[in-house]
């Protein structure tokens, strides 16, 4: 009996020191990014800076963008991360249903300071991609001149890729169906607008090839899968840059989306957490990420701090903001679920 | 394994006989051998109660809370205090009093300065898209508190709508068949009674048709292949069989998803498949296996082929040759002596094979994932959507209820028509 005591009172104490050692060690900042050249990216341009920096140390995890996972952690009150990227939807359904911090930016960045939408109650913008089409010239003898040149089978014919999702592709839909830009949310939240968006879709339904994930669309292209598909330009451009791939761009009617940054309920370190995003807020540091992918600040007065061989390829370069529409998440918060489950109902017919 | 083996059956049927012989003290012996059977379950019982246990905690529970989830819902009642207290009299159609008006007007405000709005604008856009935004507006109009709540709520023309309030009603209810029924195609119309969801929004009993059709072609393909393969097996020299059985185990040891990888590499447009075929001249044009309900099939009746071969193959490994012999010297032809000599002692594994893999294909997730197209997501991708993506975990419940009821009805239909001491699964 004595001998199990002692074992035991080991064994406490073996592990309240592993515990006042982890509390010791709790200059750490753990964050949840959705991996890939992105996550990558991210490392260079402000994980490693930061924790050199102000010597708090990033513990790094990956996960593929659904907030299933973090809504788990929160119900159970268990929450092993501090920081979460997500995407613009996201934000605002994580907000809804409690599972992200609403954020105070006083410990930011001034609201008025970032681009138009990129600043939410419960996340903060962290760069500005496209939703673009891409093709590959080999392939393809005409060249399509925009993102709605998708829709015309007759001038090019041959299977195309879409993403598996409603977001974008009722956009589109709509704008190729003779809706100005301006109006397509508005058109969208009819009954009409969704069934005239639906109609339009079904005009090239046989000739599409979905995916889900962003590596995806590169992939398709690469094995001749498809002659165009639309993507988000980071991940071709990354094709066309690191593995030499010859596709192509086409920016025009590109959808202007915001990556985001967002700290779950219960989190355990929220004051590194705030650093940490006063840190990637401030102009000169947003501007960095394009130097290592090629995604735009969210920084109004970052635009001077990007590097000049980088600027042409962001989506927000002046080249490209002619023909483009910028995501509406209040509209897809509201809309979003039915829009999906009428998607699929529309997909297994 | 073997028939001859005594089984549990036995000892009662003795006792029957043997009190037939002696009715006098057959009662009390009768009763003493129940007596000492109790003694044995209970024992093994207890050695089984560990496992029991952990079953119970880790699998039971979680399941049962999970599905819980299904029909409790009491996000919209918990937020809505007053407006149920006010809705009690509402007879649900038009629109209700003023004091519903105003009581809702309340919970909204006490919602925000909870910190809650956000939670029940999200249940809310559920039952009734747009809800949420239209929430979330008279919040903010009541904060401002320039007009009086009852103004502010009328001005809203969402509140004033025909649909809005019997929505909030069924809301103020913790139990509800809501999700359930949106599992099935169905809802409540304005009358009380249940129907179809209109064509356009109707999804799910398609998609459960689907997963039954393609594990019902899965188990059959995988059946057509794997019966002549375990006869084979079982016929040949033992030497060779091992061969043939490790040929058939090695891609069971490999994990799915790298099997399921592999074949999309087959199957591209451009892979392999495609050029054997294009060069053998079978195909003059290259296929699209790809994102099609065919290269799925294929994929998932190579990942199965295992699972309905291993039963047969074992219950073929035990059927004396000298029997099929016995048969022909009797006069059968070949065929009617594997009718009716071979076939009825195979007929349990081939059960047992395929319904094993018929369950296990309902619940196919990654394969469909990546292999079929748009149109051949089966029921598990739809749940890991609204667990995942849609943050619906109410509707993933209802779902993976269904399936779950589903697949047990039809285990307790196979279990009834053959008995389930007939399965043999090894």
């Amino acid at each position: 009996m004595k001998i199990a005591n002692a074992r035991l009172f080991a064994f406490a104490a073996a592990t309240a020191f592993i515990t006042m050692g982890h509390a010791a060690l709790a200059d750490e900042l753990s964050i949840m990014a959705s991996g890939g050249a992105w996550q990558d990216a991210q490392r260079k341009a402000w994980f490693e800076p930061f924790s050199k920096d102000t010597g708090i140390k990033i513990v790094e995890q990956e996960y593929l963008g659904d907030l299933g996972k973090v809504k788990a952690m929160v119900d159970t009150g268990n929450v092993p991360i501090d920081l979460v990227t997500v995407e613009t939807a996201t934000v605002l359904q994580g907000c809804d249903a409690g599972i992200l911090e609403r954020l105070d930016y006083s410990r930011i960045a001034p609201r008025e300071k970032f681009i138009e939408g990129s600043a939410l109650d419960c996340g903060v913008g962290l760069d500005a991609y496209g939703d673009v089409l891409a093709y590959d010239p080999n392939v393809l003898k005409q060249a399509p001149t925009s993102v709605l040149d998708i829709f015309d089978t007759t001038k090019f014919p041959g299977k195309r890729a879409m993403r598996k999702f409603p977001a974008q592709n009722l956009e589109w839909a709509l704008m190729a169906d003779g809706v100005a830009a301006a109006d397509v949310y508005a058109v969208l939240a009819t009954p009409e607008g969704v069934n005239r968006a639906f109609k339009k879709l079904d005009t090239i339904k046989q000739d599409i090839v979905w995916w889900d994930a962003g590596a995806q669309p590169p992939q398709l292209l690469a094995s001749k899968e498809v002659v165009m598909t639309t993507a988000w330009n980071g991940r071709i451009q990354n094709a066309i840059d690191k593995d030499g791939a010859p596709f192509k761009i086409v920016w025009n009617n590109q959808i202007l989306e915001y990556d985001m940054i967002a700290i779950p309920k219960g989190a355990k370190n929220p004051d590194l957490a705030y650093k940490y995003l006063a840190y990637i807020s401030q102009p000169e540091i947003n501007a960095k990420l394009a130097s290592y992918i090629t995604y735009g600040p969210v920084r109004i007065d970052a635009a001077s701090f990007v590097a000049p061989d980088a600027l042409p390829k962001l989506p927000n370069a002046p080249d490209h903001m002619t023909a483009y529409l910028v995501a509406d998440t209040e509209f897809w918060g509201d809309y979003g679920e039915d829009l999906v489950k009428r998607f699929n109902a529309w997909l297994a017919q | 394994m073997s028939a001859f083996e005594p089984t549990k059956l036995d000892r009662p049927r003795a006792t029957r006989d043997w009190s037939a012989a002696n009715a006098g003290t057959a009662k009390s012996v009768a009763a003493a051998l129940r007596r000492a059977d109790l003694g044995d379950r209970l024992r093994s019982l207890a050695l089984a109660a560990p496992l029991l246990l952990l079953l119970a905690l880790s699998f039971g529970i979680p399941i049962v809370l999970l599905l819980s989830r299904a029909v409790y819902d009491p996000t919209i009642a918990d937020a809505l205090p007053q407006t149920s207290q006010a809705l009690v009299g509402w007879n649900g159609t038009g629109l209700p009093d003023d004091a519903a008006f105003l009581a809702l007007a309340a919970d909204l405000r006490s919602n925000q300065a909870k910190g809650t709005a956000y939670e029940l604008a999200k249940s809310l856009n559920a039952r009734l898209p747009g809800a949420r935004s239209q929430v979330l507006k008279t919040m903010r109009q009541l904060e401002a508190a320039d007009r009086p709540p009852l103004e502010v709520m009328k001005a809203v023309p969402f509140w004033s709508a025909p649909g809005t309030w019997p929505v909030i009603e069924s809301g103020t209810h913790s139990v509800t068949s809501f999700y359930l029924l949106s599992a099935l195609d169905l809802r409540w119309n304005s009358d009380g009674g249940i129907e179809r969801v209109p064509p356009e929004q109707a999804i799910f009993l398609q998609v459960f048709m689907r997963t039954f059709l393609v594990a019902a072609a899965v188990t059959l393909a995988t059946l057509i292949l794997g019966f002549p393969l375990a006869y084979l097996i079982a016929s040949v020299p033992k030497g060779l069989a091992a061969i043939l059985i490790v040929a058939v185990l090695l891609p069971f040891w490999t994990s799915i998803l790298v099997r399921t990888a592999a074949w999309t590499v087959l199957l591209q447009k451009f892979g392999l498949v495609n050029d054997l075929l294009l060069w053998l001249g079978v195909a003059n044009d290259r296929l699209d296996l790809m994102y099609s309900r065919i290269g799925l099939i294929i994929a998932m009746t190579h990942i199965q082929l295992p699972f309905t071969l291993l039963p047969i193959y074992s219950v073929m490994r035990t059927i004396q040759p000298s029997q099929m012999k016995a048969a022909y010297s009797l006069g059968a032809k070949p065929f009617t002596a594997f009718r009716r000599v071979y076939l009825p002692q195979v007929f349990p594994g081939v059960m047992a094979g395929c319904l094993l893999t018929f369950i296990l294909c309902l619940g196919y997730y990654i394969t469909p994932a990546l292999i079929g197209g748009a149109s051949d997501q089966l029921i598990s991708n739809f749940i890991a959507s609204y667990v995942n993506v849609e943050l619906n975990w109410e509707m993933a419940a209802a779902l993976s209820f269904i399936l779950l009821v589903f697949t047990l009805a039809l285990f307790g239909i196979f279990a009834r028509i053959l008995g389930l001491d007939r399965l043999k699964l090894v």
